[in-house]
């Protein structure tokens, strides 16, 4: 049975020519490390400033303000305790969101069980940020804002470029999780006025296991992982050289084919509402037109996610109740609390996300099993009105 | 996947599905804000489970159980029907993931109410000494109810904590 795969959001396939990229690399003998000083070294540090240099260009920044990490996760735990810890002494006050990515929230809580204190704001129904809230927010000793890009459960776009506007004018550092937004809608540092920002390679089509973090220049910031002198001191310990050669080529591509990857996204999600307007009682969660082009979020009522999501799993149908990050919780989603999804249909939640290798036809296949098994948990389902 | 074979078996071919018309007993538990919710219907003769049956909002384990529930009582006398634990069905269905084992719980808890509703309805032999097993929110205080184990807030008293899954009820 062909698997059709409709949680991109958890993590890509490898677009073709990663992979060529990744082999052509493994040939050229690139075991060397980059940071030493003879002619091995020099192939990967060659291939090392060409992939930064190809990071740089997706998001409209300067080489040196690019960093490797491990994943996204590094990423916002970098940039969270990196500026907490460096800015101590100025003061301790951080803003965030209630609908953010776990590698956020947690090194949140840790700081603020450390003396920090952090306000958490609001979003609105479609999930989305007020940027006025976070100016009242903002007090003399806040030191760092955090509000992802686009949010990674129901695909919501933030307005970052004005959040950006507001915290360079009070001079308070600004970092963005564009985890799940870069690479798949457009990101300039410069346009959303951010001082960091977190990007994962799986997101677009790299390989897992690599993400990198903006840092613009002059930011306060302390290392993550400490250590040797790699990434001109800001994060230590031997590059991924095969991630960093995967992830240089998916930025590329990334930037290359935007137009083309969007449109074809676009066509996929119009057919997914389409689609999703034919069965009953559902609701689509996010906001209408703000939001990822590769996702849609939506609950069908009176049954619950986790046993649709087996169904279609017999069917060859592989979808998500919610992140990957999360699917081992049976707490019902923060986010969908945070717009104020009632619990009983929050619990019905499942989360299509698709890419470049779907076409309109997996989608139909995709929703010929969702009807099937909507229909026979509905049936068994104490909370449907048979008839 | 993390379920046993059983538990797919009984998810993908649920057993005794539906609502029995005019029922003996009904055994209502859960509530969908926990993610879990079961009805059990019984018709009793002759102190037997003649027909049952199962209408189940939940999860692929929640439905593997009221599957199995019903299955493991239909036919069997009401006192040994009463002796179906959450134990027994989770073993009979090769064990549940950690954290699906409340699931089990609230199969064998349907099962009891259903039958004591019966014996209720019936008014005779029984009823008296069913109706004293007394149930506490163990996570009350302040006419609020929180959950024990992780001490979040509920929205209403629930037999289970929406957060981390765990029963917050006392049976004594």
């Amino acid at each position: 049975m062909k698997v059709i795969y409709l949680d991109h959001i958890s993590g890509n396939p490898l677009h073709p020519q990663v992979k060529e990229a990744i082999i052509d690399y493994i040939h050229k003998d690139g075991f060397g490390n980059p940071v030493s000083q003879h002619s091995i070294g020099d192939i990967a540090m060659e291939t090392l400033e060409d992939a930064r240099a190809k990071v740089a260009q997706l998001i409209n920044s300067n080489p040196q303000e690019i960093v490797f990490t491990s994943c996204g996760t590094e990423s916002n735990n970098h940039a969270i305790k990196g500026v907490a810890f460096a800015k101590a002494k100025k003061g301790k006050h951080i803003i965030t969101s209630n609908i953010e990515h776990q590698s956020i929230s947690r090194p949140l809580r840790m700081l603020s069980q450390m003396g920090f204190n952090v306000t958490s704001v609001s979003v609105d129904k479609y999930g989305i940020v007020n940027p006025s809230d976070i100016e009242k927010a903002i007090r003399e000793d806040t030191i760092l804002i955090s509000i992802m890009h686009a949010n990674n459960e129901i695909g919501t776009i933030e307005p970052i470029a004005e959040i950006g506007r507001i915290a360079k004018a009070k001079k308070v550092t600004f970092h963005t999780d564009a985890v799940v937004s870069c690479g798949n809608v457009p990101v300039d540092v410069d346009e959303m006025g951010v001082d960091l920002m977190s990007i994962a390679a799986n997101q677009f089509y790299g390989p897992p296991g690599i993400g990198a973090l903006y840092i613009r220049h002059k930011t306060e910031i302390l290392p993550f992982i400490d250590g040797g002198v790699q990434e001109n001191n800001r994060r230590a310990g031997t590059p991924n050289m095969l991630g960093i050669v995967g992830m240089g080529k998916a930025s590329e591509l990334a930037r290359v084919e935007m137009p083309q990857r969007t449109e074809h996204l676009l066509k996929l999600k119009k057919t997914v509402m389409d689609r999703l307007g034919t069965i009953d009682e559902t609701v689509v969660n996010g906001h209408p037109e703000k939001s990822l082009p590769g996702l849609v979020s939506f609950s069908v009522k009176f049954i619950e996610g986790e046993s649709m999501m087996m169904m279609l799993d017999q069917e060859g149908i592989s979808i998500s109740t919610r992140s990957a990050c999360a699917s081992g919780s049976l707490r019902t989603s923060h986010v969908l609390i945070a717009t104020g999804t009632d619990h009983a249909t929050a619990q019905g939640t499942l989360v299509f996300s698709y890419g470049i290798d779907i076409t309109v036809e997996d989608i139909d296949k995709a929703f010929e099993a969702l009807r099937k098994s909507v229909a026979f948990l509905r049936n068994m389902s104490p909370l449907y009105k048979k008839g | 996947m993390q379920y046993s074979e059983a538990v797919m078996d009984h998810f993908t071919r649920p057993r005794n599905v539906g609502t029995i018309e005019n029922p003996d007993g009904t055994g209502e538990v859960g509530n969908p804000i926990c993610g879990d919710m079961m009805t059990i219907t019984i018709k009793v003769k002759d102190d037997r489970i003649e027909d049952i049956k199962f209408n189940t909002f939940g999860c692929g384990a929640a439905i593997a159980v009221s599957s199995m529930v019903t299955e493991m009582a239909k036919g069997k006398t009401l006192e040994e029907a009463m002796k179906i634990t959450k134990e027994s069905v989770a073993e009979n269905l090769g064990g549940l993931p950690k954290n699906k084992l409340h699931c089990s719980n609230l199969g064998a808890d349907a099962l009891h109410k259903a039958i004591m509703d019966y014996y209720t309805r019936k008014g005779g032999k029984g009823s008296e000494t069913k109706e004293a097993e007394k149930v506490d929110h163990i996570g009350e205080r302040e006419g609020k109810c929180y959950c024990p184990y992780c001490d979040i807030g509920l929205l209403e008293p629930a037999p289970y904590c929406t957060h981390c899954g765990k029963p917050t009820l006392q049976h004594h």
